[in-house]
């Protein structure tokens, strides 16, 4: 009988790999873990701050120096600063066009939708990495590329720009909500990750990598609001 | 109680695949708690019927929970709130004064004919694409000839039990047919018939999914709770590893 609706369906011919959904999707697996191993780093850099101004300040310095003599100076910052961009290009291309499969997907939405079985995290994946990314320029801005101090002091000082940023209640307030939106964004996405690089096969590892995720999401979201919050407290001046 | 439960039900209108279709308003009295859903909708075509309305198309056929065809979503949930297929849903399920709203599997690759009656063709052709082992003909070889280990014959069979309903596409909010996929890939792929075409069968089934318009899977889960034959999300990640291993292997 002939269809009655799908007016010409075909079968597709000569499918690749490397030009499924699902390809895509390990480019955001991949460039995702890239990212969670950076956070680790900066969010133990970012305690530096608890071992006083010269402590933090040393350590920020030697990422400058980091591998001299055989790599230039800056050297290793500017091959993780490339790394990370590419990565961010990656992630963020990866996910707009899975974004525009999803809404072409389903055209004509439900009156009435129901989430059963997802975590809410799960459900704020695109418009919480929106958030991160716009709090990402605000972050560079703030700190690395236009060293903005609010409180009008001094910016070549990593440590004097820190406490200065965070003695404002509000700066620490949206840092302290970019930090929840991470925290969202690694709990779905690890375990998401995992489930994408197809290491979860068993109801015993699923239930690991939504344990590693959590425990991730808590560790790095956790360990990076630490900072603000001991500053505005008067812990760290 | 003893003389049923009076409801409101919203259901999706739409006389043809081009029409606009909108949300209809029904009143049904007295209906058993022991009436299955499609029973309901039967007594409300009954009713339809005799006020010379047309009645309201949905699929259904062996009522056994057991063919796929029936589908619906029920106040939000694919096959309404219990895990089981709309079929073997009873009212017992909902109360007296409750609205229902009922609407057609929601996806662009499954057109609706009408009102609540999608085309599923979608999922015919992602199987016809590489849903098969292809045999030699001649007689059936002896079943015991090629030994399958426990496990692997377990979960074969497991999620050989798919039914291809379309819950999962419904449930899901990108429109993936993942688990779907995800279910027949691990079918195959577990039995020692399946081994040959292994890796070129999930590229071709994947590369299908996507030409018929399903969306990528971000392992939300709502597939999986969705499911009336409870298949798990780890056939997701059987599906994305054999198609790392085809990428692999050059396909």
């Amino acid at each position: 009988m002939a269809d009655p609706v799908t007016k010409h369906p075909t079968l597709i011919e000569g499918a690749r790999a490397s030009r499924t959904s699902i390809a895509l999707k390990f480019l955001m697996a991949v460039s995702g873990l890239v990212f969670v191993g950076f956070v680790l780093g900066h969010m133990y850099g970012n305690l530096k701050a608890f071992a006083g101004h010269d402590a933090f300040n040393e350590y920020a310095h030697h990422l400058r120096e980091l591998g001299e003599p055989m790599l230039p100076h800056e050297g290793f910052l500017w091959i993780m600063r490339v790394g990370l961009l590419v990565a961010l290009v990656v992630h963020v291309w990866a996910a707009v066009a899975l974004w525009r499969r999803a809404q072409k997907a389903r055209p004509i939405k439900y009156v009435v939708k129901k989430h059963t079985g997802a975590i809410p995290a799960s459900r704020l994946m695109r418009t919480g990495g929106l958030t991160i990314l716009i709090f990402l320029v605000w972050h560079l801005i703030n700190f690395t590329i236009g060293k903005v101090n609010v409180q009008g002091g001094e910016t070549d000082d990593p440590y004097n720009l820190l406490v200065d940023t965070f003695d404002v209640w509000w700066m620490t307030l949206i840092y302290l909500a970019a930090m929840a939106m991470l925290g969202a964004h690694l709990h779905h996405g690890v375990w998401s990750a995992c489930q994408t690089l197809g290491i979860t096969g068993t109801a015993q590892s699923r239930a690991r990598a939504k344990t590693l995720s959590l425990a991730l999401a808590i560790v790095i979201a956790g360990g990076f609001s630490l900072v603000p919050i001991a500053v505005l407290a008067g812990i760290i001046d | 109680m003893t003389d049923g439960m009076n409801l409101t039900l919203n259901i999706w209108r739409q006389t043809g695949p081009d029409d606009k279709g909108s949300i209809h308003s029904y009143q049904v009295e007295g209906i058993s708690s022991d009436m299955s859903f499609l029973e309901m909708l039967d007594v409300l075509n009954e009713q339809l019927n005799a006020r010379g309305e047309e009645p309201i198309a949905f699929d259904s056929d062996c009522r056994e929970g057991i063919c796929g065809m029936c589908s619906l979503m029920i106040n939000g949930e694919a096959h309404g709130p219990e895990v089981t297929t709309t079929c073997q849903l009873h009212m017992r399920s909902f109360k007296d004064g409750d609205t229902i709203t009922i609407e057609p599997w929601r996806a662009s690759a499954f057109p609706v004919i009408k009102d609540l009656v999608v085309d599923r063709g979608a999922l015919d052709r992602i199987i016809q694409s590489g849903g098969y082992i292809s045999a030699n003909t001649g007689s059936a070889p002896e079943a015991n000839s090629v030994p399958v280990p426990r496990d692997k014959a377990m979960r074969a069979f497991n999620v050989a039990t798919c039914i291809g309903c379309g819950a999962c596409v419904a449930a899901c909010p990108n429109g993936s047919a993942s688990l779907f996929v995800g279910a027949k890939i691990t079918h195959l792929g577990e039995l020692p018939q399946g081994q040959p075409e292994r890796y070129s069968r999930v590229v071709d089934m994947v590369g299908q999914h996507d030409h018929e318009g399903f969306g990528g899977c971000t392992n939300i889960g709502e597939c999986a709770a969705a499911c009336p034959k409870e298949i798990p999300l780890d056939v997701i990640s059987q599906l994305n590893k054999d198609l790392r291993t085809a990428l692999k292997q050059g396909h």
